[in-house]
């Protein structure tokens, strides 16, 4: 497939990416490319200037913190993400629900920067980003400065990253000693597109839900952390879901009660 | 800072051998090495990213050449299905197990699955049945031949 013709830099400090970011209104960043090429290839997204993130080595690490939190550069690939030790140790969640995206060479391109930043309904970062309670560091020419994940994602396709500006970086606290994370999903065949996947963190009895796919952005519920009042809460929430071929949107509710709860319910494992 | 460019002189390794070509920035790495390097064994099958047929190998991980655009693999270093095989032709015992197993029928996906299968036995050289097969999870078999690529791949690793 020929693309559309389009300029191409690619900058080796987050200084002169934001510098080319800022130079062009229709300059967009390029990181894994596993969304951003296929939709230049359909003419959906046609930018003037692709700005290269691939060489940026200070949004490759994943480093701890003071206070061991996990913080994780915005082009840390799935794998890399998977492979880290510093994440096996904080937030193990992260690696576990980043091996199921896609397949092998999606995950050995595709960033964590990436997942967040396009904000597909249907991806996996958002939610969890949601419930451990991280924060988004965005970079402009002039400034930085620093996001929950209630205030990063604002829609469909749409986050706090205004033109000119880019994620540098993710901070995912370190999970705490009663506190556990949990993931469930159904999705289009193993390792699909999700057709509706909950992520839930549990603290002292309680827990923090955020569902995907069933909005444009995570749902987030709070309820106690039990078999009843979790998927209650779920209902109270009154999801308003896609209808589509995979699923109905009164099914979609139904998942969105029952994921809930096997999120809950792994999440209190870890916790115990 | 770098000047935003269209076209762009790129030095690729493939193979063991040195390319070194100007392209236009929108060309896909998978037309880069079909079309100028002329290793047409890297196929292009659905273009969007999901049948694995264009999958190389890039410093030592998997990719799909049709989401990466040819000026990103400058500097990088390539297996293609064409370099898997030794200098004096000899095919590597994956390739043979595909042969005895008969883990091709129109033979399309198999440069695809074969460094899907290759990458799969270097990061895990005793892969379970699952692990084989989520390990070709990016590769799709139109012809649906699954059992004998699996088959192929199981050989290959007892034979390791």
């Amino acid at each position: 497939m020929l693309l559309r013709q389009v300029e191409y830099a690619r900058p080796g400090t987050v200084d002169e990416a934001v510098r080319l970011l800022s130079s062009r209104e229709d300059a967009r960043a390029l990181a894994g490319g596993q969304s951003l090429v296929n939709v230049m290839k359909t003419r959906v997204a046609a930018p003037e200037l692709l700005v290269d993130l691939n060489r940026i080595d200070e949004l490759r690490d994943v480093s701890t913190g003071p206070a061991g939190e996990l913080v994780i550069g915005a082009m840390v690939t799935y794998d890399e993400l998977i492979r880290s030790d510093a994440v096996r140790a904080a937030r193990p969640i992260l690696a576990d629900v980043a091996v199921t995206i896609a397949d092998v060479q999606v995950r050995n391109r595709g960033t964590v920067g990436g997942n967040l930043c396009s904000n597909d309904p249907t991806n996996h970062l958002p939610p969890l980003m949601a419930t451990t309670g991280a924060s988004m560091t965005i970079r402009s020419l002039e400034a930085e400065r620093t996001v929950g994940a209630d205030d990063f994602f604002q829609g469909v396709y749409l986050t706090a990253v205004t033109p000119g500006e880019m994620l540098i970086r993710v901070t995912v606290p370190t999970l705490g000693p009663a506190e556990g994370d949990g993931w469930a999903s159904v999705t289009l065949g193993r390792d699909g597109t999700g057709i509706v996947n909950v992520a839930a963190t549990v603290s002292a009895g309680r827990a923090r839900i955020a569902i995907g796919c069933v909005s444009a952005t995570p749902v987030v519920v709070e309820a106690d952390a039990d078999e009843v009042a979790v998927p209650k809460a779920v209902a109270d929430a009154s999801l308003d879901p896609p209808d589509d071929v995979h699923a109905s949107a009164d099914y979609r509710r139904h998942l969105a009660q029952v994921l809930a709860w096997r999120a809950v319910k792994q999440a209190l494992e870890g916790a115990a | 800072m770098p000047e935003p460019v269209t076209e762009q002189t790129i030095r690729v390794t493939i193979n063991g051998e040195v390319y070194e070509q100007e392209v236009e920035a929108r060309k896909l790495l998978v037309h880069f090495i079909r079309d100028v390097v002329d290793l047409t064994g890297t196929h292009v099958g659905c273009d969007t990213g999901n049948c694995g047929a264009c999958t190389v190998l890039m410093d030592g991980k998997t990719v799909k050449s049709c989401m990466l655009l040819a000026v990103q693999a400058d500097g990088s270093t390539i297996t293609t299905v064409e370099g898997l095989a030794g200098a004096d032709g000899e095919l590597t015992p994956l390739q043979k197990a595909f042969s005895a197993s008969h883990a091709l029928q129109c033979g399309y996906c198999t440069p695809g699955m074969l460094l899907s299968a290759t990458y799969l036995l270097e990061q895990n050289r005793h892969p379970s049945e699952e692990e084989i097969r989520r390990g070709i999870q990016g590769n799709i078999c139109r012809c649906t031949g699954y059992v004998n690529i699996v088959e192929a791949i199981k050989t290959a690793a007892e034979g390791a």
